[in-house]
């Protein structure tokens, strides 16, 4: 199919909210990497960078939204273009939640470094961050070059941060278990490795609508959930 | 899709009405419709849509033989109305187009009275048994063409001194007032203005309930709107019919997609 409208704004207009969205994507990349590492780093400074940012994370799904919603009523769009707008819209959502993810992080990062280190919990979050991180840049990648298997490995890779996630879950509860002193703490990591769980279930919305963009349906198989804490029992009383 | 039409008319199981099958036309050597087979349900709105010149007009004429007043015109094939051949000898076309009754895209009322133009089809069908219910069939279609109350006091005035709009609302009320099984509209609103053209549109879901309406149309947001299936031509050829959802949002062939989207195709 050739790929320009007959109306040239037309495309104008579907690569600018495309853009916008890139925008957004790069900037809850970096908002996944510094929370992070000010969580690692005990950086109290890029902490507060990074709460402070999701404002104009939070202002960028406006514009997406206002845009896409006003292509919506002056074009009328059908097909890939209606799907294209439909995907933004979403997409756009879920990066949103994923900077507010973000931001929480770097909330309970700032409250960590007024306590003592436990143990050497850090690097096992940033590695988690940095799957999740890895897997958002992927899923972008995939959404700009139309790439439904891309996004289907994206999608796939999900387990593994569930995984991790059960591991450090697992861990925290041993930590809490020695020592009650540790409890505070452990709590926080705990939401931060929960947040960052979260997170990952975001990016596979992300690649689903890459998915949905490009095939016009949803994958229909349920994806492997290896998140099992809920099932698991809290102490073996 | 789960598109609630889709739903409701699942619901109510549709019949056949129309089956074309291995349909041919020829203009002298002019090969326009190339080999089309299509199956139009019974209480379904069906839109046809494509570039000028796909032969969407010419098939849509096919349906009750209006090509036959073309004389280097030939239709090959066969075309069932109800399981009849509407190509077979003993068909009278004066009957067949009673029964499919057709609105054209510019408006042409009869030099008459705008009484009579509606009155003239069922006059000549015998559908009326007195004057009181002649007037009872204006009455119903000219509201059914969403027209009564602007022309209700002037009924005697001449179709063709009403404005271009209200002319094709009379033609619509007079294709309704022999109560066809189907409706034939080739481009009914490219001369309305947005009121009339949603007046014309309620009126062809109207008639859904009734009959079989297939609509050619260049507006796309037209065909998304009141048709339940959608059927895409290209030089000829049926490229893709399916539920007009599906051909909206996710369409098979790429290039009914390059047509929709309004990407040169």
């Amino acid at each position: 199919m050739p790929e320009t409208h007959i109306q040239t704004a037309f495309d104008r207009d579907l690569e600018a909210i495309q853009a916008l969205i890139m925008k957004m994507g790069g900037m809850v990349e970096a908002a996944i990497t510094d929370a992070a590492k000010a969580l690692e780093t005990r950086d109290e400074a890029l902490a507060d960078m990074v709460r402070g940012n999701d404002k104009a994370i939070d202002e960028l799904e406006t514009r997406v939204n206002e845009e896409a919603i006003r292509v919506i009523a002056t074009r009328a769009p059908t097909a890939i273009d209606l799907r294209t707008v439909v995907s933004v819209m979403k997409v756009s959502g879920n990066l949103e939640r994923i900077g507010d993810y973000s931001k929480n992080i770097a909330k309970r990062a700032t409250v960590l470094t007024q306590m003592s280190q436990i143990h050497d919990t850090a690097p096992a979050i940033r590695r988690m961050a940095q799957a999740v991180e890895l897997m958002l840049i992927d899923a972008l990648d995939a959404y700009i070059k139309r790439d439904a298997k891309l996004a289907e490995d994206v999608r796939l890779r999900d387990a593994e941060v569930d995984q991790m996630y059960n591991a450090l879950f697992r861990q925290f509860l041993t930590y809490m278990m020695e020592d009650p002193r540790n409890i505070t703490g452990c709590m926080h990591l705990h939401f931060i490795a929960k947040n960052i769980e979260r997170m990952g279930d975001h990016v596979t919305g992300i690649a689903e609508q890459v998915i949905y963009l490009v095939t016009g349906t949803l994958p229909e198989d349920n994806r492997p959930k290896n998140d099992r804490t809920s099932f698991q029992k809290a102490l073996e009383e | 899709m789960d598109d609630m039409r889709i739903v409701e008319r699942q619901l109510d199981q549709q019949e056949l009405k129309i089956k074309a099958d291995n349909v041919q036309v020829y203009y002298g050597t002019s090969h326009a419709i190339k080999d089309v087979s299509v199956e139009i349900e019974d209480k379904t709105v069906t839109a046809f849509i494509g570039p000028s010149g796909c032969g969407k007009s010419t098939f849509l004429r096919c349906l009750n033989r209006m090509n036959d007043t073309i004389d280097i015109c030939r239709v090959e094939g066969q075309i069932l109305l109800d399981g009849e051949n509407i190509y077979d000898k003993k068909v009278d076309p004066v009957q067949l187009r009673a029964k499919v009754g057709m609105v054209f895209q510019k408006p042409n009322p009869f030099p008459k009275s705008i009484y009579d133009n509606v009155a003239y089809g069922p006059r000549i069908h015998g559908l009326a048994k007195n004057k009181a219910e002649l007037d009872e069939i204006v009455e119903k279609s000219l509201r059914r063409g969403a027209i009564w109350d602007e022309v209700k006091d002037r009924l005697d005035a001449p179709g063709t001194g009403l404005s271009g709009g209200q002319q094709q609302r009379l033609c619509i009320a007079r294709a309704v007032a022999t109560e066809p099984e189907v409706l034939l509209m080739d481009e009914p609103c490219s001369a309305l203005d947005p009121i009339a053209t949603a007046q014309v549109e309620e009126l062809i879901d109207e008639l859904r309930s009734n009959y079989s309406v297939v609509i050619v149309t260049h507006s796309m947001q037209q065909a998304a709107r009141v048709s339940q299936k959608t059927a895409f031509f290209h030089l000829g050829n049926l490229v893709e019919f399916g539920e007009t959802g599906q051909i909206f949002t996710n369409p098979v062939d790429s290039r009914t997609e390059s047509y929709i989207t309004g990407r040169i195709g």
